[in-house]
C-alpha cells in the first residue's frame, strides 16, 4: 500500500516538469474543484464504512488499492449485508467501464511501462474526462495526471477524515455533491458534444443506459451505452455529413488526429 | 474474508484499468475503429452523467439532483468557469433539498 503511494508521488514528481509547463492556472483550479468534491465524497465513504462496522484499516486500504468510489460504496453495502462474493462481482462489473475508457486514453499513458503501471491506477472517470477535454497531447497528459493524482490524494485524505469523524461527517447529499459530479463531467465533455457526430453517439448511448438502468445490475447500463456507437453507422460512417460547420475538414473527418486538432479534442 | 474481498476487487479493478492501454497496442483494430476510440469514452461518460443524474439504485433519483445537474449544464453551456458549474449544480440541489424538494 505504501509502495503504491510512493510510486504515485515519484511519478507526480517525475512528471511535474512537463505538467507544470502544460497546466495553466485555470486547469489547476478546475482540477482542484473536482479534487475537493472527491475529498468530501471520500469523507462520507469513510464515515459510512465505519458506521457499517468495517475496521479502519480495511476502509483505508480499499480507498488506496481499489480507488473507485462507486464500487467501494457498493462493496461496503454488500459486505455489511453479508455477501462478499456479490461485493466482488458487482464491484468489478461497475468498474468494467475502465477497460474501454483505458483504450480511449491509451495515448495519454504512452508506452513507457512505469507511466502505464502507475497511470492506470489513476484512471477514474474524472481524469479520463479532463484528458478528453484538452486539444493538445501535452495538455491531455497534464490534465490526466493532475486530475488522477489530485483525486487520489483528496479521496484518500477524505477517507481517513471520514474514518476519524465517523457519524459526525454528515450526508454528502445535503451538500448536493451527488449533482456536482454529473454536472462537472458533463462540462468536461461539452466541447466535444458541440460536434454533431459525438452528440449523436453520446445521446443514443445515454438514452440506452438510462432505459436499461431499472432492469440491469449497476455497471451494465453504462457499458451498454457503447451501442451508441451504432449512431455512427447511421448517416454515413466516420465524419461524412457530421463535420462541424466551423471546423476544418480534417482528412476522413478524424477529429482525433493528433496534429492541429485545435479546440477539438475528440 | 474482508481482506480477500478487498484484494480481489483491487486486483480485478487494476487489471481492467491496465488492459485498456495494453489492448490498444495489441489488438489489430481497423483504422476507423481506432479513430472512433475517443468517441467511445465520450459515450461512456455521457452515459455515466445521464444515469448518475437521473437514477439512484435502479429508480428515479428525485427532482433535486437532476435540477442541480440541469443548472450546471446550463452554466457549462454558457461557458461559465468550471468551478462555477460544479458549485451551481451542488448549490441548486442543496438548496432544493433544504426547501424540502426530494
Amino acid at each position: 500500500m505504501f509502495d503504491l503511494t510512493n510510486a504515485v508521488s515519484v511519478f507526480i514528481v517525475v512528471n511535474m516538469g512537463s505538467i507544470r509547463r502544460a497546466a495553466d492556472r485555470r486547469m489547476i483550479r478546475d482540477v482542484a474543484a473536482f479534487g475537493l468534491a472527491a475529498g468530501f465524497v471520500g469523507l462520507s465513504y469513510g464515515a459510512l464504512a465505519i458506521a457499517g462496522g468495517l475496521p479502519a484499516w480495511a476502509v483505508v486500504l480499499m480507498s488506496v488499492a481499489v480507488f473507485a468510489g462507486g464500487s467501494q460504496f457498493l462493496a461496503v453495502a454488500l459486505v455489511t449485508a453479508g455477501s462478499p462474493v456479490a461485493a466482488i462481482l458487482a464491484g468489478l462489473l461497475l468498474n468494467a467501464r475502465h477497460l474501454p475508457m483505458g483504450m480511449a486514453v491509451a495515448d495519454v499513458l504512452g508506452t513507457r511501462w512505469p507511466a502505464r503501471l502507475v497511470g492506470s491506477h489513476l484512471m477514474v472517470d474524472e481524469s479520463v474526462a479532463f484528458a478528453l477535454g484538452q486539444a493538445e497531447p501535452e495538455r491531455r497528459r497534464a490534465a490526466y495526471w493532475l486530475t488522477g493524482g489530485m483525486i487520489f490524494v483528496t479521496w484518500n485524505a477524505g477517507t481517513v477524515a471520514g474514518v476519524l469523524a465517523g457519524r459526525a461527517a454528515g450526508d454528502p447529499a445535503s451538500f448536493g455533491l451527488d449533482a456536482a459530479f454529473p454536472a462537472g463531467l458533463l462540462a468536461l465533455i461539452l466541447p466535444t458534444l458541440r460536434q454533431a457526430r459525438a452528440r449523436r453517439v453520446a445521446g443514443l448511448g445515454a438514452a440506452v443506459a438510462v432505459l436499461a438502468t431499472p432492469v440491469l445490475p449497476a455497471g451494465l447500463p453504462v457499458l451498454l451505452s457503447l451501442t451508441g456507437l451504432f449512431a455512427l453507422g447511421r448517416g454515413g460512417t466516420l465524419g461524412t455529413p457530421a463535420a462541424p460547420p466551423g471546423g476544418d475538414p480534417a482528412p476522413e473527418g478524424t477529429p482525433a488526429a493528433p496534429p492541429g486538432g485545435a479546440g477539438r479534442p475528440c | 474474508m474482508l481482506t480477500v474481498v478487498i484484494v480481489v476487487l483491487a486486483a480485478g479493478t487494476y487489471a481492467l484499468r491496465l488492459s485498456g492501454p495494453l489492448l490498444r497496442d495489441r489488438l489489430p483494430l481497423p483504422a476507423p475503429v481506432r479513430v472512433a476510440l475517443p468517441l467511445l469514452a465520450v459515450c461512456l461518460i455521457a452515459a455515466l452523467v445521464a444515469t448518475s443524474a437521473l437514477t439512484q439504485d435502479g429508480g428515479f433519483a428525485g427532482w433535486a439532483r437532476p435540477a442541480g445537474v440541469a443548472v450546471g449544464a446550463l452554466a457549462a453551456w454558457r461557458r461559465l468557469p468550471f468551478i462555477l458549474v460544479v458549485l451551481l449544480a451542488a448549490g441548486t440541489t442543496a438548496v432544493l433539498r433544504l426547501a424540502g424538494v426530494r
